[in-house]
């Protein structure tokens, strides 16, 4: 069953054509990476999922509603999608713990002390069980976003959404965040769409890989293929110049 | 100046109430105000935008005294309204203006991050707003809203015109029967001091926790 599926979707930014009839279906349960140049709209078409861009023409259908009717509640599809930004975006007024026990209890009316289980576990599980009453500006860059991580978690999500998770981050920084999302890749249920320059990451965890350049998707292919033998020409010369590295 | 201060002693006390009580009501009504006002300003809603630009302006730019002449003398025609209430009016829609402004210019400052975590993360704009935005955008604007919070209580002596009892209305009254305006004078200064100094202390105070 299909997730997330974009039908012949276009987005502007004024007279900038961000996203050219994207046409892309992702199951559940699936792990995608989606690469390409930066400018060539990876994080516009991420951002359209949950409704932080909006598209202009096509249809988007996230588990199930179609984002680009005005009668489709927003809140009801990030309900179950979560997403995690290259620039953390925790809550600066309040503690790690309060980050990730806020939407719960807001939106799910989460019981308070099943709230604080739920916050405590994903807290151990990210590493940082000893971080619960630090505030975010104590935090290491790499901290923040297995934070992030966690509160994003913590709402039961049926898909996940990774925009540059570890673009921000100092090099010693992202072996742990990656570490998690592998761990949270792993979990045969989650979906999980991941926006990222780390290459050994998308071998290692991407059922699929998807292209992107100047808007448009040019090669859709599974990760084997894709590493191996891309039918995009761009594709392989992006490869060519990220390897070389 | 002791003893005018003595000789008058309930006459100045009744005074500082009122003075008091008129800064406590446009204190919370034009902080409640200016919020809602200043979240307006900023929806993306064109109407409701311009709709909240307009109130600012027009508060903004009108002087208090024509605001509060105006409930006094046009409004009261209609409805009946006190010099008090007509003063506090006043004072609290042209403070509001104001704090629309500070807390505006507070909630710009925040990074869009956080709205996006925010909402991403399944909460409302109002949830978004009240937990995340507001909370840090009141602390950014701390030092310009006690300018503003301070402003107030001096504006508040508007309600000496509208017969609204306060200090300086009583201020007037007792110098007009001492010949003693100077010491009479002295004494209102001093009593407006008594609710100046701790309020900008205590929002000093409050500057410094938050930092």
């Amino acid at each position: 069953m299909s997730m997330i599926e974009f039908k012949n979707v276009e987005k502007y930014y004024g007279d900038f054509h961000a996203l050219k009839n994207v046409n892309l279906s992702i199951d559940a349960g699936e792990t995608v990476v989606l690469i390409g140049p930066s400018g060539s709209g990876k994080s516009t078409l991420i951002r359209t999922i949950n409704g932080l861009e909006e598209i202009q023409e096509g249809q988007l259908i996230v588990n199930g509603y179609d984002l680009h009717d005005p009668k489709t509640d927003i809140n009801r599809i990030r309900k179950n999608v979560g997403m995690v930004f290259q620039h953390f975006n925790l809550y600066n007024n309040k503690s790690t713990l309060e980050n990730i026990m806020l939407a719960p209890r807001l939106v799910l009316k989460r019981d308070e002390a099943e709230n604080k289980k739920v916050a405590m576990e994903l807290l151990d599980k990210v590493g940082l069980a000893d971080k619960a009453d630090s505030m975010p500006s104590a935090l290491s860059g790499g901290q923040k976003q297995r934070v992030a991580i966690a509160r994003s978690l913590a709402m039961k999500p049926k898909a996940l959404l990774f925009d540059e998770p570890t673009s921000a981050l100092d090099p010693e920084m992202i072996g742990d965040v990656l570490d998690v999302m592998k761990d949270i890749a792993s979990d045969s249920d989650m979906t999980m769409l991941v926006v990222t320059h780390e290459m050994n990451f998308a071998k290692q965890v991407a059922d699929r890989v998807i292209f992107m350049d100047a808007g448009e998707i040019l090669e859709d292919s599974t990760t084997e293929k894709f590493f191996t033998n891309p039918d995009d020409p761009r594709a392989k010369q992006f490869l060519s110049q990220v390897e070389r590295h | 100046m002791t003893t005018i201060f003595t000789d008058n002693l309930s006459t100045f006390l009744s005074g500082f109430g009122y003075t008091l009580l008129a800064s406590l009501i446009a204190l919370v009504g034009s902080m409640i105000l200016g919020t809602l006002f200043a979240i307006l300003e900023i929806l993306p809603n064109k109407a409701l935008s311009i709709f909240g630009h307009t109130y600012v302006e027009i508060f903004r730019n009108i002087p208090l005294l024509v605001i509060t002449m105006f409930f006094y003398i046009v409004i009261s025609n209609a409805i009946k309204i006190s010099g008090f209430w007509s003063g506090t009016l006043g004072l609290t829609l042209y403070t509001s203006a104001f704090i629309a402004e500070t807390v505006r210019a507070g909630i710009q400052s925040i990074d869009s991050g956080q709205m996006e975590g925010a909402r991403a993360n399944g909460l409302s704009y109002g949830q978004a707003m009240s937990r995340i935005i507001l909370p840090q955008a009141f602390v950014v604007a701390l030092p310009s809203l006690a300018n503003q919070f301070i402003n107030l209580v001096k504006n508040s002596s508007i309600l000496a015109f509208v017969a609204g009892f306060d200090i300086m209305y009583q201020a007037n009254v007792i110098a007009g029967l001492n010949f003693d305006p100077f010491n009479t004078y002295i004494v209102a200064g001093i009593l407006y001091l008594i609710i100046t100094l701790p309020l900008s202390y205590y929002m000093q105070h409050l500057e410094k926790k938050s930092a």
